[in-house]
């Protein structure tokens, strides 16, 4: 009966730990705002480069402009549903010391990250879904949408946000080594843009950078989600996808607690 | 004259406070290298699947992302350090300091941050542009080159006053520094000739945060696409806007108290 008992602990501790992030959260809106707008920002300067490109006929290897449209729409919104923003607070939080308040609770700490992001979320959920509105107005997306690319979408896009949320976590944790993890940041940056599909759906990179960005996890954190979504794959396609990212999911569980412990023996807090 | 000798003081205080972190320039030469890389892989895909966009050809392309590599550079290089200087001494207090010294103040708080290794992105741009020259060739006459440096410096001095106007903002707002995020992310979009954008974005980009100014005219001279009428808007807009960031600035001045006092 420890299992149940543990489950309990969590689930209250998500829930007061829900209650606080988001009156705080609430405290930040104009900061989320601001966050969103760059967030939506960029998808849409690719959806207009790429629709642009696809205005001739035949579009771009088929592709229409109404496709990049549904494409970028669909992920500009799982890009806020999974995107966080912890490598620049784990910095801060190293730097100025303010890590040990959360290493003198009796939980892991991740769990109070994860409860922040998903409130943050709450609160710009509705200006996403009215962007995503405006834009799919504007720009008239085209999607095979059906019942079961919809419904496999949901747990997809829930492994895409623990994938995601692990990943960079784990990145976050560099901080415990190094200050610069600006340089860090970035590489990890240029790395999402190109093998993620943000900077263009994977179908269209060169067959070897395809070949590599199977065999990393930024496809499955932000792409893979929106190609099934729209009814680009196959069911054997999605199924394997989602097998994808179950064991890259199994392995960066492993890699966060292998970092964590590491990185915990080398912290020594400023000003203690 | 006295300007350029007090940024000469400015910068060579930069430089001695910055040599002490010389690995800072690894670092940021990485970072930049790593950030023109990317633009050019950008392009490289686009342009294996079309040989136009927009009515740019990829050499064209090329011209404005050095364009906006210099531009950006001189933003990070100067720009954005003054004017966050500006309000980060105006919530502590400090900006007493800097009012009781017999220069203009305007021009004290502007230069009195210089993020030195910022320079790198400002030579990567310039580098990026020569080579674009280069193979756009004969086609710029003294008529683009003119006009490119005009739009250019025009570009600079709107960028930086309406920096200067959301700064001053702070002497009556406290949280200032998220407009400026805001900015940040829009010029992201000015890496891409504004004349793709549907109308209220590109209308956005000119008159609301003013990117295109500073990217996509300048380089719309170069290729030979500016009008007369673009050219001279663009001299008209940077001296409106900088006298209105110099009375904005005053007034603000005349509001404040001093949080030390």
């Amino acid at each position: 009966m420890k299992l149940p008992s543990r489950l309990q602990g969590l689930l209250s501790l998500y829930t007061q730990q829900f209650k606080t992030t988001f009156a705080s959260m609430v405290q930040y809106r104009a900061s989320l705002v601001i966050w969103t707008i760059s967030a939506i920002l960029e998808p849409l300067v690719y959806l207009i480069v790429w629709s642009t490109a696809a205005k001739g006929p035949g579009g771009v290897q088929g592709y229409t402009a109404q496709d990049f449209a549904a494409y970028y729409i669909a992920l500009m919104i799982v890009n806020q549903a999974t995107y966080t923003w912890i490598m620049y607070e784990y910095e801060y939080r190293i730097r100025h010391g303010s890590l040990s308040f959360a290493l003198l609770r009796p939980v892991h700490p991740i769990h109070a990250d994860i409860a922040d992001n998903l409130s943050s979320k709450l609160i710009t959920l509705p200006l996403v879904l009215a962007v995503a509105a405006i834009l799919a107005l504007l720009f008239h997306p085209s999607a095979n949408l059906q019942p079961w690319t919809v419904a496999a979408f949901i747990p997809a896009l829930v492994l895409a946000f623990l994938l995601r949320f692990l990943i960079e976590w784990t990145l976050a944790l560099a901080a415990f080594w190094t200050t610069r993890v600006s340089a860090i940041n970035q590489v990890y940056f240029v790395l999402m843009l190109f093998f993620s599909g943000q900077i263009a759906p994977l179908a269209l990179l060169p067959a070897w950078l395809q070949g590599i960005a199977a065999v990393l996890p930024f496809h499955w954190m932000v792409g893979f989600p929106v190609e099934l979504l729209l009814g680009w794959l196959t069911p054997r396609q999605a199924l394997e996808g989602m097998g994808a990212q179950a064991a890259w999911l199994a392995i960066s569980l492993l890699l966060v607690r292998l970092v964590w412990r590491a990185g915990v023996r080398v912290y020594s807090a400023v000003g203690a | 004259m006295n300007l350029l000798r007090l940024m000469a003081v400015f910068f060579r205080v930069s430089v001695i406070n910055e040599a002490a972190y010389r690995a800072n320039f690894f670092v940021q030469l990485f970072q930049s290298v790593i950030e023109l890389f990317t633009a050019l892989a950008g392009l490289a895909v686009i342009f294996s699947y079309t040989h136009a966009l927009g009515g740019w050809r990829p050499d064209e392309m090329l011209a404005l992302v050095g364009v906006f590599f210099l531009v950006g550079g001189i933003i990070s290089l100067i720009i954005q350090p003054g004017m966050s200087g500006l309000i980060d001494s105006v919530r502590d207090g400090t900006l007493d300091f800097t009012l009781t010294k017999p220069e203009d103040a305007q021009v004290l708080v502007s230069i009195q941050r210089v993020a030195v290794w910022s320079l790198i992105d400002l030579l990567l741009g310039l580098g990026v542009l020569g080579f674009a020259l280069v193979r756009l060739g004969e086609k710029i006459g003294g008529w683009e080159a003119a006009a490119f440096a005009g739009t250019l410096i025009a570009g600079s001095f709107i960028v930086y006053s309406f920096w200067l106007i959301l700064a001053s903002l702070s002497f009556w707002f406290v949280r200032v520094e998220n407009l400026l995020e805001i900015f940040r992310s829009m010029y992201e979009a000015g890496r891409w000739p504004i004349s793709l954008y549907p109308g209220w974005l590109r209308f956005a980009l000119t008159f609301v945060v003013p990117v295109a100014f500073a990217t996509t005219i300048p380089a719309e001279a170069l290729t030979g696409r500016l009008g007369v009428g673009t050219l001279l808007g663009s001299l008209a807009a940077a001296l409106v806007l900088f006298m209105l960031a110099r009375q904005i600035l005053r007034l603000g001045l005349r509001h404040y108290s001093g949080a030390s006092a």
